[in-house]
């Protein structure tokens, strides 16, 4: 287990059992924050930039609100401020410039930047974000940062030799950011690599990468990095060597077809289990949720399983992701409690305590 | 000497405005998908993109054109998609992209529609340069899932025989271009790889236009190649952007068609090449290969160019053109 996972125990929790319940970050964004972004842009309205600052800030209110109210340990703004997760970071950063939007499918399209020239730190990306989030909050925040390999492959790289190049210069960025963030509060940081899963034979410029993340930031930092929506086999148990605390995964949306994936080797860090599935529109019954959770006992003990979504939640109806957390929330506090009654069998536990035998 | 052609593989970027309106007059989720049987407004919207499409490459200068395939939702599986005996479900990565299309499952008998030919026909009001674009056999039925025919290599002919008949009822056009990236992506294995060179030759029997099969992202696996060069058709293409010296090695080894295709653009990057560069890699090529003079060098990008931003797209066709017309560069 992390040292560092502690920490996000809230005071007086009613159990001696911890799952660490949170979210991956994005979360639907209240209509009339769609509506303000829009008229920002609509030049017969004289709603100005200096609005939509305050429609961000009650949107971020609101959804750290919400998330505080499904009963999370550690919570997020819901990115409100986000836009996507590659175009939020390219605009922070000096080397990017946008030519305007291209398909990823049907008519969904995505601003792809590209890089044309060697990438630098110009503003701060999140520091007043995460200064906003805790302002609002008393829970410990959660920070997701896009990670510098899925800025650099879901860009156009115009400007480097290679890829790889792009992504270590990017990481550099990443860290200054992070120090920045840690020096403002932040305790747990989680980087998004979605870009992983599907060029799995870059796990090691991933890995270069994080190592250049991590330099320099305290052990009581907590960072996870979640991948989603690929052949794990792939990148495992390579990904172990990642000096990361946590590998936050989705794994429901595939029935935990591919649990058996990381039982093969010992999974030595912890594991952030996606238990609701992020793409289907009907909320899971608690019971199925805590079925869900139990099968990350089959890798992990109960000491180092965090309990997520599969991914961020943005594309559901607003009041089916909170019905998502509120639900995982209750199974993870449920399962807790009959932990404690030793009322569940812990799979990982039993199968190396007869290995010790 | 050599004739430079300048062209591309079609699949342009749809215009700005048109991203827009069709996603308000279809919707976003893959349900609101092109169907084939578009009417009143949406065809009205699609008549004005093929229009555009077109117009640009005219613009441009390219020595062929395309109808552009802005109705293309599902890029190359797109004559399976709007078929009437195919069903689509989920939606599955493109190739090694950050893209996704419907994935096509065949269940009932392939018959030509004629989705492509309309468009065709009404391109040629624009142009006699027309250039036809179609998925390749293999690619076609690699992208598919096949519920109808009793095995792989039945399906694979059904397919070919489904593309000669889309290819017959085109207008007169002057080029084919058969885009065949699954043939590098997911190479047929030993008794595939003849059975998908047969398969070109069955659609390139409906036309009498000059066939380019056109294989991308990287270069053909030896044998493939091999087999491929069986094939009755005037040309094969080469993606030079990805991988130049597995494409001349094979050249070099097993020789060519009496013309060729040069990817020497790369339609999935927004830096755009400088004609002259363009020009050298062409030079490049056709110093590797001294013993033999090409009677026509289509130069063109190596992959479609919808990855692109529109901008980039009509940059990338400019340079093609202008690459095309340079006066011979003297070695």
């Amino acid at each position: 287990m992390s040292d560092n996972r502690e920490q996000f125990r809230p005071p007086n929790h009613p159990t001696d059992s911890f799952l660490l319940t949170t979210v991956v970050g994005s979360y639907p964004k209240p209509k009339w924050l769609n509506r303000a972004e829009d008229l920002v842009d609509d030049e017969t309205h004289d709603f100005d930039d200096d609005h939509l600052d305050e429609a961000h800030d009650d949107a971020c209110r609101l959804i750290t609100n919400e998330h505080e109210r499904a009963g999370l340990d550690t919570v997020v703004d819901g990115e409100m401020r986000r836009n996507e997760m590659v175009e939020f970071f390219a605009h922070r950063i000096d080397g990017y410039e946008f030519n305007g939007p291209v398909k990823v499918w049907g008519h969904n399209y995505f601003d792809k930047p590209s890089v044309v020239e060697e990438v630098s730190y110009d503003e701060p990306w999140l520091v007043d974000e995460l200064e906003f989030t805790t302002g609002v909050t008393d829970r410990p925040v959660k920070v997701p940062i896009t990670g510098p390999y899925t800025l650099a492959n879901w860009a156009f790289n115009e400007a480097y030799e290679t890829e790889a190049e792009l992504a270590y210069d990017l990481a550099d960025l990443v860290n200054e950011e992070i120090e920045r963030l840690v020096a403002a509060g932040a305790r747990y940081i989680q980087i998004d690599e979605p870009a992983l899963a599907t060029t799995p034979d870059d796990h090691a410029i991933v890995g270069e990468c994080l190592e250049q993340i991590v330099d320099g930031i305290p052990k009581e930092v907590r960072v996870g990095l979640h991948v989603c929506y690929g052949d794990y086999s792939r990148i495992y148990p390579e990904m172990l060597e990642y000096p990361v605390d946590e590998y936050d995964l989705e794994l429901a949306n595939g029935n935990y077809e591919q649990l058996d994936v990381f039982t093969a080797d010992e999974f030595t860090k912890d594991l952030g289990l996606g238990v609701v599935d992020a793409h289907t529109a009907e909320v899971e019954p608690v019971a199925e949720i805590k079925q869900n959770i139990r099968r990350g006992f089959e890798v992990v003990p109960p000491e180092r399983l965090t309990v997520s979504p599969d991914c961020g939640l943005k594309l559901l109806p607003r009041e089916v992701a909170y019905g998502k957390m509120e639900n995982m929330v209750q199974a993870a506090r449920e399962i807790e409690a009959e932990l404690d009654a030793g009322e569940i069998e812990v799979g990982y536990a039993d199968r190396h305590a007869a290995a010790d035998d | 000497m050599t004739e430079l052609v300048a062209t591309t593989p079609g699949l342009f970027p749809l215009p700005d405005w048109a991203k827009d309106r069709l996603s308000d007059l279809k919707g976003h989720q893959k349900s609101d998908l092109i169907t084939g049987d578009e009417t009143g407004p949406l065809a009205e919207r699609y008549d004005e993109i093929r229009a555009e499409l077109t117009e640009l490459q005219l613009d441009a200068g390219l020595d062929r054109i395309t109808e552009g395939q802005g109705r293309w939702d599902d890029m190359l599986a797109h004559p399976l998609t709007v078929h009437d005996s195919v069903e689509t479900r989920g939606i599955v990565r493109y190739y090694d992209n950050n893209n996704f299309y419907r994935e096509p499952v065949v269940t009932g008998e392939l018959t030509p529609s004629g989705d492509v030919a309309r468009e065709l026909d009404a391109a040629t009001a624009q142009t006699d340069a027309l250039q036809a674009v179609l998925p390749g056999p293999y690619t076609l039925a690699e992208l598919a899932t096949n519920e109808q025919y009793s095995d792989r290599s039945t399906f694979i002919n059904a397919i070919a025989e489904f593309l000669a008949g889309e290819v017959a009822e085109f207008p007169a056009h002057e080029t084919l271009f058969l885009l065949e990236p699954s043939l590098i992506e997911d190479a047929p294995e030993s008794d595939f790889d003849a059975l998908a060179s047969e398969a070109i030759d069955t659609v390139a029997d409906a036309t009498d236009a000059a066939v380019v099969v056109h294989p991308f992202y990287g270069a053909l696996d030896e044998t493939v190649y091999a087999h491929l060069m069986d094939a009755d058709v005037d040309a094969i293409g080469f993606d030079l952007v990805t991988d130049h010296e597995q494409n001349v090695y094979n050249v070099q080894e097993y020789g060519t068609k009496e013309s060729v295709a040069l990817g020497v653009v790369d339609g999935q990057n927004t830096h755009v090449e400088e004609p002259e560069h363009v020009r050298e890699r062409f030079d490049w090529f056709d110093a590797q290969i001294p013993a033999q003079e090409f009677s026509t060098a289509y130069l063109t990008s190596n992959t479609e160019l919808f990855y692109l931003p529109v901008n980039k797209a009509e940059a990338k066709a400019e340079t093609l053109a202008t690459a095309a017309d340079l006066e011979e560069v003297t070695q």
